[in-house]
């Protein structure tokens, strides 16, 4: 095994090479990194948020309130094709996730059965032919409509991925340092913003769903009625944007949504107030149009996250499609406003579960600390294994120090992130690297005690220390796999680090300490081992 | 010449580790009592990780007393209030409390932010971090799911590389060093965050090591003297082992010494924690995982498996 075949030297050569090169942007001053040419690696390694300061935002889709919405919709469907059918009905309500109704007319119920279930949800996705929804007649007349399991779950998922679409546009329109959005698990979006200790700017554009509606405002319902509780079927009361705006009674049904708006900008009103002027496109400026012409002299309201802005009353059509929002603006909540409206609204609201957020100062100093310990643990390390098996130490410190850099190297290339749980992994990684030569050591003595020659026993130990070396290191290969697959954030961390040490430990450990020896053997022709 | 210094261990010892076996066992007996009793009286010093709630950090131009910003907090009609005083520095406190249930923890975070500050001229506090408890449930649960599935696989690779008794004998052990170091935890009330989870992780680590390292000379002595007395066998794979262990864990122990010492607050929990844990995993090695296997006994050749009575066997 003491050969030094060439592939060993051209090995144990690129790999230092390599983790030279790799490691080095992390020492030199960032000007001198700024002046190297283009090919040279620049990354530095990735810093976690718990060590160079930053916001972790953990935000969970209100899918029961997703579902509480279409399930309101599912009600509103069902009267609408009931009554432009002219199918008699009763008894419409939602209860426990189920539409019921009842159909008065026997001799109808199957029309009204074929007739929801060709119009009512839409197709299911992931299944061809398949729909989102059931429709089981009960007998009497009765009818529950429900969405089927499945409908839940993809619903959730397309929240979250037109949430992450959203909030995307909404971030890269605030220009603020590239923040990372990524999904977790069904429901949940993780926001990560590197050197952002302040979150707040990022709650506010991600907090508000910003759905915009148009609804038609029910002249027929008085405030009594409202003040008695007598609200008919379709009509919904909401509250006001504005302090001390009293509540009206609107349409449940949306005339037009936000999602049908092709721009919003911060414009003036003819007083000179701050308003968002808005244009729809396409079929949403049709409808706009259509909407406004059929209901000339009547009020609608422009309701933003269930509270209207204002009540206008239509004077006159508008088929262009645009027109402006007055309200109580400022320049910059108009502004605010119109960037929302611009990047679309959320699909449902998020629930903020968790947030983190480590000042700058707080993790630069715990990087500082982080830093030198382990600058001297790593000294200690050395002169004692110098101490302790002298040339051979020296050997071992010199595989240990590639060792270092190597991991470092590879961090760097890959982006991985260092987190404090991470540094915890290095110190484990270096104590079995160590543990590695010690062991190749130790079976040296064994064999050259038993009267081996140097170069026998050297061989020999090498041979017989692998076994145990690769049983250890593949144990902590499979923890490390198992934290990753199982882990949150920062046990993968951990267990990024862990497997990345676990390869270079084995590299130089075996690799590099063989050369050297080998080297050693060709050179000085030893009569004996200095560690005998 | 006493350079290199590993020549100043003896080449040869014959210490009788296995019988020192039952006090040993009398000893992790009654420390894993201890650890139950804590645990199950006191508990774990869950950190804002694993119950929810929030933490924020206080920095001021001149040192903070600790006691001040306790009362102040607490005057907030804050829950729970804990004051970390001289974090990294004595201008840096640490400030964690619970929100009040059912509330906007958010909001109160910044209420209470805003009061504090108030009182404290020249203070500055970054953010809040919050932590709902859903989330946090969901981490240690997390947390604990993979170290359970960790310890599994890593008995599977055991028995399979061994036998099985080599796997159990691995795993009690290890299991009663993780006892042992939450014990630690609660007994010392070391808050348990995320980052106990790694530092046990490391426990873990470190201790499978050493027990595949004493099985691999393990197996290779049985195959070498098939007629030995297994106790004598394990009492020499030990000895054999010895200055190995001896090295090993003292580099381990220096490198961690540097970081015990000069780490700061953020980091001495977890080094703390895995200081502990390298002395047990040692320990454990010798004492839980070898005489287990001598009670159970061991395949040999093509016998069967010889249980021997612990304390009971004939010395050659």
């Amino acid at each position: 095994m003491l050969t030094l075949s060439r592939w060993k030297v051209t090995a144990v050569i690129l790999s230092v090479i390599f983790g030279i090169v790799f490691s080095l942007p992390n020492i030199l001053p960032q000007k001198t990194l700024d002046a190297l040419p283009g090919w040279v690696p620049h990354q530095k390694l990735n810093l976690g948020l718990d060590l160079q300061g930053g916001s972790y935002l953990l935000y969970e889709v209100d899918t029961d309130a997703l579902r509480a919405e279409r399930l309101s919709n599912m009600v509103e469907d069902v009267r609408t094709t009931l009554r432009n059918d002219q199918i008699e009905f009763g008894e419409l309500g939602e209860s426990g996730g189920i539409v019921r109704v009842r159909i008065t007319n026997p001799s109808k119920i199957d029309e009204a059965v074929s007739l929801l279930r060709r119009s009512i949800g839409g197709p299911l996705a992931g299944a061809i032919g398949g729909r989102d929804t059931t429709v089981a007649n009960r007998g009497d007349g009765r009818l529950e409509l429900s969405f089927v399991p499945e409908a839940a779950r993809a619903d959730a998922a397309k929240a979250v991925d037109q949430s992450i679409e959203t909030i995307r546009r909404r971030i890269d329109a605030l220009g603020t340092k590239e923040p990372t959005i990524t999904r977790q698990g069904v429901n949940r979006i993780v926001i990560q913003a590197a050197g952002e200790s302040d979150p707040a700017r990022l709650q506010a554009v991600i907090g508000q769903t910003a759905k915009l509606t148009f609804q038609m405002v029910d002249e027929t319902v008085s405030n009594e009625d409202i003040a008695a509780g007598r609200i008919p079927p379709g009509v919904v009361v909401i509250a006001g944007a504005t302090a001390g705006a009293p509540p009206i009674p609107v349409a449940k049904r949306a005339l037009v949504t936000g999602e049908d708006l092709v721009d919003a900008n911060q414009t003036f009103d003819q007083n000179g107030a701050a308003a968002v002027g808005f244009r729809f496109g396409g079929s949403g400026a049709r409808k706009f149009g259509d909407a406004t012409t059929r209901n000339v002299g009547k009020r609608f309201a422009i309701v933003l996250d269930n509270k209207y802005i204002s009540d206008p009353r239509i004077n006159q059509p508008l088929p262009g499609g645009s027109g402006i929002i007055t309200g109580n603006f400022t320049p910059e909540s108009a502004a605010e406003l119109a960037l929302l409206l611009r990047s679309g609204a959320l699909p449902a609201k998020l629930n903020l579960e968790e947030q983190r957020t480590v000042g700058a100062e707080l993790g630069a100093d715990a990087v500082r600390a982080g830093a030198i310990s382990l600058a001297i643990g790593a000294v200690a390390m050395f002169v004692f294994i110098i101490l302790a098996y002298g040339l051979f130490g020296v050997f071992a410190a010199l595989a240990l120090a590639v060792n270092v850099l190597l991991i470092v190297g590879i961090m760097s290339m890959t982006q991985a992130t260092l987190t404090f749980p991470g540094i915890a992994g290095l110190i484990l990684t270096l104590a079995v690297a160590v543990d590695a030569n010690v062991l190749i050591y130790e079976r040296m003595r064994d064999e050259a005690a038993a009267g081996r020659s140097p170069m026998s026993a050297a061989d020999t130990g090498f041979r017989r220390a692998m076994v145990s070396i690769m049983d250890a290191n593949i144990t902590s290969l499979i923890s490390a796999g198992i934290m990753f697959w199982f882990g949150s954030g920062p046990i993968k961390g951990f267990a990024w680090t862990l497997s990345i040490g676990v390869f270079t430990s084995v590299f130089t450990a075996i690799i590099i300490t063989q050369v050297l020896i080998g080297w050693w053997f060709k050179v000085a022709k030893p009569k004996k081992l200095p560690i005998v | 010449m006493a350079w290199p210094l590993i020549r100043l261990i003896p080449r040869e010892t014959h210490f009788r580790f296995v019988k020192w076996a039952p006090v040993a066992a009398a000893i992790s007996a009654l420390l894993i009592a201890g650890s139950c009793v804590s645990f199950f009286t006191q508990g774990l010093n869950l950190g804002i990780d694993f119950k929810g709630g929030i933490a924020m950090e206080a920095r001021m131009p001149t040192p903070i007393s600790a006691d001040e910003l306790r009362t102040v907090a607490r005057g907030t009609g804050a829950h729970d209030v804990q004051v970390q005083g001289n974090f990294g520095s004595p201008n840096v406190a640490m400030i964690r409390f619970l929100p009040t249930e059912g509330g906007n923890a958010l909001e109160e975070a910044n209420r209470v932010k805003g009061e504090i500050i108030a009182k404290f001229p020249g203070m500055s506090m970054p953010a809040p971090s919050v932590i709902g408890a859903k989330v946090s449930g969901e981490l240690l649960m997390g947390g604990f799911k993979a170290l359970g599935v960790a310890l599994l696989l890593m008995l599977g690779y055991i028995w399979f590389r061994f036998q099985w008794q080599f796997g159990v004998g691995a795993v009690v052990a290890v299991f009663h060093d993780i006892l042992l170091t939450l014990g630690l935890l609660s007994v010392m009330q070391i808050e348990f965050s995320m980052t106990s989870i790694a530092a046990l992780l490391t426990v873990i680590g470190y201790s499978m090591n050493e027990k595949v390292i004493t099985f691999d000379r393990l197996k290779e002595n049985l195959r070498k003297y098939k007629t030995t007395p297994l106790r004598d066998i394990i009492d020499l794979s030990e000895n054999e082992r010895l200055s190995r262990t001896i090295i090993t864990g003292s580099t381990a122990l220096l490198a961690l010494g540097g970081t015990m010492i000069f780490g700061g607050p953020v980091l001495f929990p977890l080094v703390f924690t895995m200081t502990f844990g390298i002395i047990i995993g040692t320990y454990s090695s010798i004492y839980i995982a070898l005489p287990l296997i001598l009670v159970w006994g061991v395949k040999r050749g093509d016998e069967e498996a010889t249980p021997i009575k612990l304390g009971a066997g004939s010395r050659p």
